[in-house]
């Protein structure tokens, strides 16, 4: 007990200074992980409210509970505040903000300075959207189509795309921040094919918001010029071109979808690696896969675009295009696989999670080849067959690695265990209540229902409703989480160094770790992930600090 | 933390040769960024031109060339001063450095009142894209305002980076004259100055795209 005292006592990154402003004006890359780990979660909480009035009004045929502009406004603000202010920012923000400079051996990023400013941008585009979304809504939709948006609705187009605008800047800064620490910092010994394979990924989505972010920034200035001082460059009756728009933002939009799955995958590796006590398999394809999912992400974009009157020579290309990113995304699946094999797996709830993904991912990558097949896209295109797609791959691999890693970290973030019970029930939880809100929208999807209506003909309301009774208990099982963990901060046994006995730099400093990261700065004299052969599972779960 | 640690070394760094590697890639990728911002800008400027040349041509024809091409003077003149401080600063020559840095800091003004000056003037012709919109070849009109929103959002934007950078310059300035920069410790002037090379490379392309190319182009309109 004494020793677990001793251990409370020592200094750490959480007790180094108190005070609200030693939060707000904090350098340290793990409190400003902890500052987005607030700021995303308010976001999703209000994204998730307007997905749960969008599923409220669609468990009747008839449209009774919302007016259609309200409706517009109801899945705008659902789609605006989880694209851009939850699925985008949150690994990297909060997972990859706390952990990379650990993980590597260094004391902070690079630009401790600028790792705050991108903070504060996130909060003020956020701030200046949600702005938006009170004053007036906005119906366009989360990608703002011209005309459109820059001529003929009168919602508040102007603050929610200047807020996305400046949220783009958070992300274009946190991606450079990472990119040069992971260049210039790394400890003695660590090698670009020692770094875990959680950096790897991260250094991939870094690239996409370097490369990518800028597009979408410039692209949202000219149609607030547009639309703001009247312009011409989207709107077709000023000389403009909207399809030019529409290949402007899917440049951007496309590979923002493998910002989001990318940091997942990081996780995912990381967690696969720890529960089945092995290296992963084949390493360095993982590695390069994630590169190879950046860089083809880039070619893609014009699969959006198959029925907007681009050539049909343009079509086919982007559609063979398309095919390639699931070549990458298999070899990952492929490799998790495995790992898996032979392998001393236990299923806590990290690796609960981890597992979720990899079913999710194939479901939604699988479905993603089908809508890169031009004549089917065709046949399918606006319906929820293409809702129930992107969810699958930029919420439920997202929202499964972002949940999967928070609990696998929660002991090195806080210091504290929470309940693995609790956690196995909320992971299976958010799994069935994933599949059953999202597959039924594959059938109604392929029966002709579009997307975007707030009414239907009655013969859909029964999957309908089955997905809206699917939505609770997704709801539910993102309740339990925020029970438990604040429950474990107050009441949780502490965690000591390495609960889960899994390999990595960020399990050989102090729970929580101290400001500087390590007491001596480390050396990595070993190769990633060096578990023994047939090393025994942690199948007792946590182990607390007394018996470390 | 050791008592070691150089003043000028930020606390996250372990040398000051690590910690000038990283300023530097971090300015790298910040160029490449920008690159990739004004690329949306070029890209839109190659799809309208590509449809219609002739609006812009005649578009072209209605700017400024004396004064487009003295500021296209200035700011070759303001990188060569913005090199000369780099090299003052790597030098130990800092009386040259703040000299420098303000000869750059006149000539990037003097570049903006001229551009005020090209702004006003087309307010004056009618040729800012919106409601008073007026070509005076009026068969063209309203293919050559889009010429003119172009020319404003790609001008415009790089005036704005000319502004961020003059206000960069003035917030390096107060080091500079209080002799913070030396050979061991420049590498703010050094970042700096690739910022305003970037910033007048733009302009490198501006200048033949918005006020040359197509400019005797005397085709069917
Ligand atoms: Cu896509």
């Amino acid at each position: 007990m004494s020793s677990e005292a001793m251990a409370a006592e020592r200094p750490n990154y959480l007790n180094a200074t108190t005070g609200l402003k030693s939060w707000l004006l904090t350098l340290d890359h793990k409190r400003i992980g902890i500052l987005y780990l607030l700021g995303v979660s308010a976001f999703f909480v209000l994204g998730g409210i307007f997905a749960m009035l969008i599923r409220l009004e669609l468990v009747t045929p008839a449209g009774d509970l919302v007016q259609p502009d309200a409706y517009n406004r109801l899945f705008t603000s659902h789609g605006v505040l989880m694209v851009f202010f939850f699925l985008i920012p949150a690994i990297p923000g909060v997972l990859g903000n706390f952990l990379i400079p650990i993980m590597i051996g260094t004391k902070d990023l690079a630009f401790p300075r600028l790792n705050l400013l991108s903070w504060y941008l996130f909060m003020a585009g956020g701030t200046m959207a949600l702005g938006g979304i009170i004053a007036g809504g906005v119906d366009t939709g989360w990608t703002f189509y011209t005309p459109y948006s820059s001529t003929y609705t009168m919602t508040a187009v102007i603050p929610v795309g200047l807020g996305v605008f400046v949220n783009g800047f958070s992300g274009i800064l946190t991606g450079l921040n990472f990119m040069v620490t992971i260049h210039r910092m790394r400890a003695p010994g660590m090698t670009w094919f020692r770094l875990p394979l959680f950096v790897w990924s991260h250094y991939a989505t870094s690239l996409i918001q370097v490369l990518g972010t800028p597009v979408l920034a410039i692209t949202l200035v000219l149609l607030v010029f547009e639309r703001a001082f009247h312009i011409g460059v989207f709107d077709p009756t000023r000389g403009g071109d909207p399809v030019f728009f529409q290949h402007l933002f899917w440049f951007y939009s496309h590979p923002a979808v493998y910002i989001m799955i990318l940091p997942s995958m990081a996780v995912i590796s990381e967690l696969i690696a720890a529960f089945a006590r092995k290296r992963i398999f084949g390493y360095h394809a993982v590695a390069f896969a994630s590169i190879g999912i950046a860089v083809l992400g880039f070619l893609v974009w014009g699969h959006h675009m198959f029925v907007s009157g681009q050539s049909v020579y343009a079509g086919t290309a982007f559609s063979l295009l398309t095919m390639l990113v699931a070549i990458p995304s298999a070899i990952k699946v492929f490799n998790w696989s495995f790992t898996l094999y032979q392998g001393s797996v236990s299923f806590q709830t990290p690796m609960l999670y981890a597992l979720g993904f990899i079913g999710l991912f194939m479901i939604g990558g699988l479905t993603g080849v089908f809508l890169g097949t031009l004549g089917f896209d065709v046949h399918v295109h606006d319906t929820y067959f293409v809702v129930a797609h992107f969810h699958y791959v930029m919420v439920g691999g997202t929202i499964m690695g972002y949940l999967g890693g928070l609990h696998y970290w929660w002991p090195k973030i806080t210091g504290k265990l929470y309940p693995e019970f609790w956690g196995k029930i909320s992971a299976l939880l958010v799994f069935v209540g994933f599949n059953l809100t999202f597959f039924p929208q594959f059938l109604l999807g392929y029966m002709g229902m579009p997307r975007r209506y707030h009414a239907y003909p009655e013969e859909w309301q029964v999957l309908n409703v089955l997905s809206s009774a699917g939505a609770s208990i997704l709801g539910l099982g993102f309740v339990l989480p925020v029970l438990y963990f604040a429950w474990s901060l107050k009441k949780g046994p502490l965690a000591g160094r390495n609960p889960w006995g899994a390999r990595g730099l960020e399990w050989e400093t102090d729970s929580p770790p101290p400001t500087l990261n390590f007491d001596e700065p480390p050396v990595m004299n070993h190769e990633v992930y060096p578990y023994a052969d047939g090393e025994p599972g942690s199948t007792s779960g946590m182990k607390p600090a007394s018996a470390h | 933390m050791s008592t070691a640690h150089p003043a000028v070394l930020h606390h996250q760094f372990d040398t000051l040769e690590q910690q000038k590697e990283s300023a530097t890639l971090g300015m790298w990728l910040f160029l490449v960024q920008e690159i990739l911002f004004f690329g949306g800008l070029f890209m839109a400027y190659m799809l309208y031109r590509w449809r219609d040349p002739q609006a812009f041509a005649a578009g072209s024809h209605e700017l400024d060339i004396t004064l487009g091409l003295v500021n296209t003077v200035i700011l070759i003149a303001s990188s060569l001063t913005m090199a000369m401080a780099v090299h003052s600063a790597q030098t130990d020559k800092n009386k040259a450095l703040v000299r420098y840095l303000v000869a750059t800091g006149i000539l990037g003004l003097a570049f903006l009142v001229i551009k005020y000056f090209e702004y006003s003037a087309k307010w004056e012709h009618h040729l800012v894209p919106g409601p008073n919109f007026h070509f005076p070849e009026l068969a063209i009109d309203g293919r050559a305002e889009i010429f003119f929103s172009l020319y404003f959002a790609m001008t415009g934007m790089h005036a704005l980076h000319m502004v961020v950078g003059l206000v960069l310059l003035g917030w390096l300035l107060v080091p500079a004259a209080r002799g913070r920069f030396n050979s061991q410790y420049h590498n703010p002037i050094e970042c700096f100055g690739l910022y305003w090379h970037f910033v007048d490379i733009v302009w490198i392309f501006l200048f033949p795209l918005l006020y040359l190319i197509g400019r005797h182009y005397h085709g069917a309109v």
